[in-house]
């Protein structure tokens, strides 16, 4: 197998991955819902949906999420991604919050 | 693996007393918070590895205590024990067999203070900053494949660990981008235990979160010897909604450089990512180094060579995944091989003592 034959096959997955994409929006796929304004803000979901995207943009660049933990290891699981992922203070508050709703 | 047995040094005694003494120092700081007590996490498996049909076999565990004593101080650190069996020649009885050897270590031993919302002082025994393997990807529960990058050596003055202090955090946090930073000093340490060059450096990195990029540089500097200087990029994305990341990074260093890229992708297309399909998450890495000179290798290879490597991992629940690959190596000199590994890889999260 040469080398440059696998970087093809390489530029194929990136390719095929994307056309998914393109297609799941092209097609009309799920959507998140428009957020209503009028409705009152519901604090403890928007902590959830700010700590969840904190979760996805930071621990999960990584690795995946852990099936589960122990709430008591949660603020030792947030200290060690402050250092491990530098996240600054509101991500770190954030992200106990969420494991901790 | 190679990298694991070069890292590893043996300490059953120390590292019995060092974990001891950390245990006791925390039970003894009777502040912990209810949320914050000590936790183990980690990962244990079993690889095997079969290069130009010799397979060898690789059980390995590697667990990390991370212990707050108070809101400001982190105590952690992370162990690894191998256990490794390879075959040697057929000797003078004719026979073939297996050779082993154990080795356990401290892989680092750091203390962590929180100074501010934007400065971490960290001293002790820490892992390079340099690109993005050796922190972040190296356990052997996050990594995709079971062998790390070929310049994976570039720019970690070999031993891959530190022994001084650095500073680290998070420069700017916006909802649009963030920046962070490292810079350390190492001293020279000969310590069998914690192996370290005097060596010098830092990195930067900007995060986009909603184009899911990130971009960062990092240099290092060898502070003894030849003075030589280290220098790398990195480049991370995943495409929106699509759960495919690739990863790249660059590094060049005296007298090598090389770079790699990796795509690795799970689908949600069908009932999600938790369903059999889902969890199928096929991986692809290429990668080459370059000779500068021939007057050294920087821990890679002489010649120039070229490495490709088709992952396919399936993610079994309870946080256990298995790990296929087929890599072939290209290189002059009939440097060229397949390379065959399997793997079953756990990765574990408990307290160290059960909470009220």
């Amino acid at each position: 197998m040469k080398f440059k034959q696998c970087v093809a096959a390489m530029l194929v997955l990136v390719g095929v991955s994307l056309a998914l994409r393109a297609q799941n929006a092209g097609t009309g796929g799920p959507t998140p819902p428009a957020p209503d304004k009028s409705a009152p803000k519901n604090q403890a979901g928007q902590h959830a949906s700010e700590g969840e995207r904190i979760f996805a943009q930071n621990c999960s660049r990584c690795h995946t999420a852990p099936d589960g933990f122990s709430p008591h290891i949660s603020g030792t699981i947030v200290m060690h991604m402050r250092v491990r992922a530098s996240l600054s203070k509101h991500d770190t508050q954030e992200l106990m919050r969420f494991f901790n709703p | 693996m190679q990298r694991l047995r070069k890292n590893l040094t043996t300490c059953g005694g120390a590292l019995t007393r060092l974990v001891a003494s950390i245990a006791a120092m925390t039970v003894g700081s009777c502040l912990v918070a209810a949320q914050q007590i000590p936790l183990i996490s980690g990962g244990a498996g079993f690889l095997s590895s079969t290069n130009g049909g010799q397979t060898s076999y690789l059980p390995i565990i590697e667990p990390l205590l991370a212990a707050p004593i108070g809101s400001h101080l982190l105590i952690e650190t992370r162990a690894s024990a191998v256990q490794s069996w390879f075959p040697y020649s057929p000797g003078q009885n004719g026979y073939p067999g297996y050779n082993h050897v154990y080795s356990l270590g401290l892989t680092y031993l750091q203390a962590d203070y929180l100074a501010s919302s934007h400065v971490t002082i960290v001293g002790g025994s820490f892992l390079i900053p340099f690109g993005t393997y050796n922190e972040r990807l190296s356990p052997v529960w996050i990594n995709n494949l079971q062998d790390g990058p070929l310049i994976s050596s570039l720019g970690t003055m070999s031993t891959g660990t530190g022994v001084g202090g650095m500073v680290r955090g998070s420069a700017i946090s916006r909802r649009k981008y963030s920046v962070d930073y490292k810079a350390y000093f190492s001293a020279l340490d000969k310590n069998k235990k914690f192996n370290a060059e005097r060596s010098s450096g830092g990195q930067a990195s900007v995060y986009l979160p909603e184009k899911r990029l990130e971009v960062g540089l990092s240099y290092n500097r060898l502070l003894q010897g030849i003075h030589e200087n280290f220098y790398g990029a990195h480049v991370w994305w995943e495409p929106k909604d699509t759960n495919l990341w690739l990863r790249s990074e660059f590094a060049r260093g005296h007298h090598a450089q090389g770079y790699w890229v990796e795509a690795d992708y799970r689908s949600d297309k069908f009932h999600g990512l938790d369903s059999w399909v889902g969890r199928i998450e096929p991986v692809f890495r290429m990668q080459q180094t370059f000779q500068r000179d021939q007057a050294a290798s920087d821990g890679l290879s002489l010649f120039n060579t070229q490495r490709v490597d088709f992952g396919l991992d399936y993610n079994l629940k309870h946080n256990t995944r298995i790990l296929t690959s087929y890599s072939r190596r290209f290189a002059p000199n009939g440097g060229n091989e397949n390379i065959w590994e399997t793997g079953i890889v756990y990765r574990f999260l408990f307290p160290v003592w059960k909470g009220k």
